[in-house]
C-alpha cells in the first residue's frame, strides 16, 4: 500500500507537448508510471512523440478514452488554472499541478470551485507525488527513492529529496512522498496528508518538513497530537530568515509576528513530533526511532 | 511588487474609494504647484518611500545617531517626522526641500533608512476618527479578509498584540464580493451607527474590494481610514502590493516599479532568474530550491556561523546562472566563505561544477569554498570539480558541509 498513487494509477497529463512537460513525461516513463495519455488542445489524435501516448483534446476524452484516473499539469501559468478547472470538472481522482507562478487570484476561484467537488488537488508550485518503485508523477529524481515504510511530506522540492536522500542513505525506504507546494494557496496541506499517512498500514513512521510563513504547520500539531498513532519526525526550514522577506516561495514570509520557525517548533513539540534543529539529522534521527 | 503611495492612490481612484486630492512632486516648484492646483489653505507634505511609520520616522541628516535608533524601533524621537503639516504655500516648498534626496528611517525600515525621491501633496481634512483598514488573502481558509480597527493610526501590530479583540476579521466570499450586510457590521465595529453613514461605508469597502481583486493586490493596508466631521470615509494613505505572479497582466503597474527602492544586486540577481536576499553573515550560500536554500542557512547557523544570503538558483539553473550566482555572493565584501548546496534532480550535477570552474576562473577565488553535490550526476560533478586543480573543499552530505564551510571561515 501506499497513499494517492501505486501501479495501478494511470496519468494523463495536460501540457505534455511543452518543454518541461515533455522533459517530465519522458521521465515518469523510463520510471515506470502508466502514463496513458495527454491532453493538447487543438493536437487530439496525435501521439506524444515517439512513446505512443495518445493525445486528446480534453481531459473528459482522455479520461473516456484511457481510464485516467489522475492527471498531472504543466500547463503556463496564466492557462494552469483553467487546467485545474477541467480536471476538476471531469471528477478525476486526483490533479497534480506542478505549475509555478499562478495568480492568488487566479487559485481563489479554483478553491471556490472545488467546493463540494470529489477531486483531490496536489500543488500548485509542488514537485508531485511518487511512491518508490511504483507510480511517478512529478519532477522528482526517481533513482534516490528506495521503497519502504517511511512517509515524507513537505512544501518544497529539493528539501524534499534532502530528506528522501538521508532516509535511503541510512537504509530507510519510503512508502509514498508527497512535495505539497509552497504557494499561499495549495489543494492539500499537510493535515491532509498526515490523515492518508495515519490510515496507511505500510505506512510506519513519517518525516513532515514545514517551513516558516502561515499556521498550516500548527494546525498539523493540533491534528497530531489529537490523532496521530505514528511516530513523526519534523523539521521547519526558515529559522534564520528576517520577517517580511519572502524566501523564494510565496508562502514562506514572516509577518506580524506570525508564522515564525520558533512557534512552529513549540507546537510541534508540545504535539509529541520529534523536532530535529538541523536539516541533516532527517534520516538519522528517523532511524533512531524506529530502532534499525 | 510595492507600490508607493501616490501610485496606490492613482489605481483606486480608478474604483472611486473616496480619497482627499493629492498629487505627486520631486522638487520644491512643482510641489506648490501642486498645493495650488489642489487649493485650500492647509496641506499634508509625505515622504514616498517603501515603507510604513513615516510620521514618527526621522532624517539621519537631521538628528544624531541615538535619535535614529529610536526611530527605527518606533519610539518617538527628537526631530520631525516625514509627514508634515503645510499651512503656507512657503511652508510646502519649505518641507519638501527639507525631505527631498534625505534618508528616511523608520520602523519598518531599518536603521539604513531609504531615501525619499518624490512627495506627496495632499489637501488636508478634518479628521473626526481614525481607523485601520487591511484586505490580505487568509491562508487558513483561502479567503480574501478585511481587518478593521477603530484603533487607526496605530502600529496595527502593537493592536494585535495587545488588544486583539479590538481587531475584526471579515471573510469575503469571492462569487459574492463583500455584502452590504458585512460592510455594515465593519462600519458597526468602527461605530458608525447612522444609517446613511454605514450605507457609505459599504459603498466604500465594495470599491476597494473590487480594486483588490482587480488589481490583483497581495496586501492592502488603509492605515489610517478617516472619517471626517461630516460622516464621510476617507483612504488617507495606502499602502499597496501587488501580486507578483499577476503583474504580466498589469503592464501600466509593472511601469510603476521604483528600482530605487530595491537592493541593486537583488534586482541584477532576478533579472537572470535567481531569487536573492542579502542577509548580514560571512557566509555566502549557493543553493537550488527555495525549501533547501532556507535550511542550509539554518544549518549554517546551527553550525555556529552566520549566513551572508539568501540564493536560490532554481530548479533547472545553466552555468551562466552558476557563474553569475557566484560573481554575486562574492561582490559581499562581508562574505568569508562560500557554501554550494545542490541536490541535483533536474538539474545535473556535472553543470553546477563546470558553473563553479567558470566562475573561479573568471572572478578568482580568494576565500575557502566548500562544495557539496547529491542527486543526479554527483559523482561526476565531484570528479570533475577534483580533478580541476581548483582549492574546493569536498562535502559528502549537508551537515559536513555545513560543518567544514564554518571551520574554514573561522580559521581564516
Amino acid at each position: 500500500m501506499s497513499i494517492l498513487v501505486n501501479k495501478d494509477t494511470r496519468v494523463i497529463c495536460q501540457g505534455i507537448t511543452g518543454k518541461s512537460g515533455a522533459f517530465h513525461c519522458h521521465q515518469m516513463l523510463a520510471y515506470g508510471t502508466k502514463l496513458v495519455g495527454g491532453v493538447v488542445p487543438g493536437k487530439g489524435g496525435t501521439t506524444f512523440e515517439d512513446t505512443g501516448v495518445p493525445i486528446f483534446n480534453s481531459v473528459a476524452e482522455a479520461m473516456a478514452e484511457t481510464g485516467a484516473n489522475a492527471s498531472v499539469i504543466f500547463v503556463p501559468p496564466p492557462f494552469a488554472a483553467d487546467g485545474i478547472m477541467e480536471c476538476v470538472d471531469a471528477d478525476i481522482d486526483l490533479a497534480i499541478c506542478i505549475t509555478e507562478g499562478i495568480p492568488v487570484r487566479d487559485m481563489l476561484n479554483v478553491a471556490r470551485f472545488m467546493q463540494g467537488k470529489r477531486t483531490r488537488l496536489i500543488g500548485p508550485n509542488c514537485p508531485g507525488v511518487i511512491t518508490p518503485d511504483e507510480c511517478k508523477i512529478g519532477i522528482m529524481p526517481g533513482h534516490i527513492h528506495k521503497k519502504g515504510s517511511v512517509g515524507v511530506l513537505s512544501r518544497s522540492g529539493t528539501l524534499t529529496y534532502e530528506a528522501v536522500g538521508q532516509l535511503s542513505d541510512v537504509g530507510l525506504g519510503q512508502s509514498s512522498c508527497i512535495g505539497i507546494g509552497g504557494d499561499p494557496i495549495i489543494g492539500t496541506k499537510h493535515i491532509d496528508v498526515l490523515k492518508l499517512f495515519n490510515a496507511d498500514p505500510e505506512t510506519e513512521a513519517i518525516i513532515m518538513i514545514g517551513e516558516i510563513g502561515g499556521t498550516a504547520e500548527e494546525e498539523a500539531a493540533a491534528w497530531i497530537k489529537a490523532n496521530m498513532k505514528k511516530p513523526v519526525v519534523g523539521f521547519i526550514a526558515g529559522a534564520t530568515a528576517p520577517p517580511g522577506r519572502r524566501m523564494g516561495h510565496a508562502g514562506a514570509i514572516i509577518s506580524g509576528g506570525q508564522g515564525t520557525a520558533e512557534s512552529k517548533y513549540a507546537a510541534l513539540e508540545d504535539a509529541g513530533v520529534h523536532i530535529v534543529r538541523s536539516p541533516a539529522d532527517m534520516g538519522k534521527r528517523m532511524k533512531e526511532l524506529l530502532g534499525r | 511588487m510595492k507600490l508607493h503611495e501616490y501610485q496606490a492612490k492613482s489605481l483606486l481612484a480608478r474604483y472611486g474609494v473616496p480619497m482627499l486630492p493629492g498629487l505627486p512632486a520631486t522638487n520644491a516648484a512643482d510641489a506648490v504647484e501642486a498645493a495650488k492646483t489642489l487649493g485650500g489653505e492647509m496641506w499634508v507634505v509625505k515622504a514616498q518611500i517603501h515603507a510604513g511609520g513615516r510620521g514618527k520616522g526621522r532624517f539621519k541628516e537631521d538628528v544624531s545617531a541615538e535619535e535614529i535608533a529610536k526611530a527605527s524601533r518606533g519610539e518617538d524621537a527628537a526631530g520631525k517626522g516625514g509627514v508634515r503639516l503645510a499651512r503656507s504655500l512657503d511652508d510646502v516648498a519649505a518641507h519638501t526641500t527639507a525631505m527631498l534626496g534625505k534618508t528616511l528611517v523608520t520602523k519598518q525600515t531599518g536603521v539604513e533608512g531609504k531615501q525619499v525621491n518624490t512627495i506627496y501633496v495632499a489637501a488636508a481634512c478634518d479628521i473626526a476618527k481614525e481607523f485601520y483598514l487591511a484586505i490580505t488573502l487568509d491562508r487558513s481558509n483561502n479567503r480574501i479578509v478585511f481587518m478593521v480597527s477603530a484603533e487607526g493610526g496605530m502600529d496595527i501590530e502593537d493592536v494585535a498584540h495587545h488588544r486583539p479583540e479590538a481587531i475584526v476579521r471579515v471573510h469575503i466570499d469571492s462569487a459574492v464580493g463583500v455584502g452590504a450586510w458585512q460592510g455594515r457590521a465593519m462600519a458597526a465595529h468602527l461605530g458608525i451607527k447612522d444609517a446613511k453613514q454605514q450605507a457609505n461605508a459599504v459603498k466604500f469597502f465594495q470599491a476597494i474590494y473590487k480594486a483588490y481583486m482587480e488589481l490583483d493586490c497581495a496586501m492592502l493596508e488603509i492605515n489610517p481610514l478617516v472619517l471626517t466631521a461630516d460622516g464621510s470615509l476617507y483612504a488617507l494613505d495606502a499602502k499597496m502590493d501587488i501580486d507578483g505572479n499577476a503583474e504580466y497582466r498589469h503592464p501600466d503597474i509593472q511601469a510603476m516599479r521604483d528600482l530605487s527602492e530595491e537592493d541593486a544586486t537583488e534586482i541584477e540577481a532576478s533579472e537572470i532568474g535567481i531569487s536573492f536576499i542579502k542577509l548580514d553573515g560571512e557566509i555566502g550560500c549557493l543553493v537550488n530550491g527555495a525549501g533547501l536554500a532556507m535550511a542550509t542557512m539554518d544549518i549554517i547557523q546551527f553550525s555556529g556561523g552566520s549566513p551572508a544570503n539568501f540564493l536560490d538558483v532554481g530548479g533547472g539553473a545553466n552555468q551562466k546562472q552558476v557563474e553569475a550566482a557566484f560573481r554575486i555572493i562574492t561582490k559581499d565584501p562581508n562574505v568569508k566563505g562560500i557554501l554550494v548546496n545542490i541536490f541535483g534532480g533536474i538539474m545535473k550535477c556535472d553543470v553546477i561544477a563546470q558553473g563553479v570552474i567558470g566562475a573561479v576562473k573568471e572572478v578568482g577565488l580568494t576565500v575557502p569554498l566548500v562544495v557539496r553535490l547529491a542527486g543526479t550526476n554527483a559523482d561526476l560533478g565531484k570528479k570533475i570539480l577534483a580533478e580541476s586543480g581548483l582549492n574546493v573543499i569536498p562535502a559528502s552530505n549537508l551537515g559536513e558541509a555545513a560543518l567544514k564551510i564554518v571551520a574554514a571561515v573561522k580559521g581564516a
